[in-house]
């Protein structure tokens, strides 16, 4: 990846992280952040993980990003008045999140040979085939209990979300007596 | 001329920092869970860096782990705010307090 494209990326991408705290609408704040997700998904292919940024591109901006959007407007959210917060938490907060940026630059100068390039890979390295065999082979049971919690979090996110029927009663709105007969 | 390796790490450590930054600042239960959604992708830029280094896919294979966990904790987290907002008709993480002492 050349480092100009490199440069763009990742000036669009922190621009992007930004939205996602300062915008006060939290559809601006989700706009912001499919924008930023697209991003990493596009340096992803840069690494040469093809498979897994066009995974990215397709699961977190395609589908996580539009049920956020979704719950967003079932919820019918106004934009924040003052963008919420106090003013001694978000001084602290800021402080915060600079001391870990520069404590994770400090030790991934250290740790990570941060001059190094990338390297040679093998022709197929990132492709949907080496990656199946991988998840079929040396992570096969990591996959298999993958199904399984996304079974739970099915279930657990119907029974989380659905009314009971006691409470449909105590809202006034059964099927019976709902405002579906006007 | 082609990028280092460094120069990816540093810009997840400047996203995962703007994620913490977001759960710290904003009040909002939607943005503080994008933010950790931020803080998800970032940890995943450093995986497929390390594994680019390493010229070896098992950091792609635990990226793939992590989307899907983010997929359904997403789902799950945001039918806990579905129910939260039914219950107490807010999303501010201020007036949220019963589990506080």
């Amino acid at each position: 990846m050349p480092l100009w494209l490199f440069i763009f990326l990742a000036v669009v991408a922190i621009i992007g992280a930004f939205g996602v705290i300062i915008q006060r609408s939290p559809v601006h704040c989700l706009l912001a952040l499919a924008l930023t997700l697209f991003d990493i998904g596009v340096l992803f292919i840069g690494l040469g993980a093809e498979t897994v940024g066009f995974l990215q591109i397709i699961i977190y901006v395609g589908a996580i990003m539009v049920l956020f959007l979704f719950v967003i407007w079932l919820l019918n959210l106004q934009t924040e008045a003052d963008g919420g917060g106090h003013l001694a938490l978000k001084f602290f907060g800021s402080i915060a999140a600079a001391a870990l940026a520069a404590e994770l630059f400090v030790f991934f100068s250290k740790a990570a040979a941060p001059t190094a390039r990338m390297g040679l890979v093998a022709k197929d390295y990132g492709s949907i085939e080496l990656l199946a065999r991988m998840l079929f082979s040396d992570y096969l049971v990591g996959f298999e209990v993958t199904s399984v919690l996304l079974l739970a979090a099915i279930v657990g996110a119907i029974a989380l979300a659905r009314r009971t029927p006691a409470e449909l009663v105590r809202s006034g709105s059964t099927v019976k007596s709902g405002s579906g007969a006007r | 001329m082609t990028t280092p390796l460094g120069y990816f790490m540093g810009l997840s450590a400047v996203l995962f920092a703007i994620g913490v930054a977001g759960v710290l600042i904003r009040r909002n239960i939607i943005v503080m869970f994008m933010s950790i959604e931020l803080m998800l992708n970032a940890v995943n830029l450093a995986f497929v860096t390390i594994g680019r280094r390493m010229a070896s896919m098992d950091g792609q294979v635990i990226v793939f782990f992590v989307m899907t966990v983010a997929a359904a904790e997403a789902a799950v987290g945001l039918g806990i705010i579905i129910s939260l907002f039914r219950n107490r008709e807010t999303v501010n993480a201020d007036e949220l307090n019963l589990l506080r002492w």
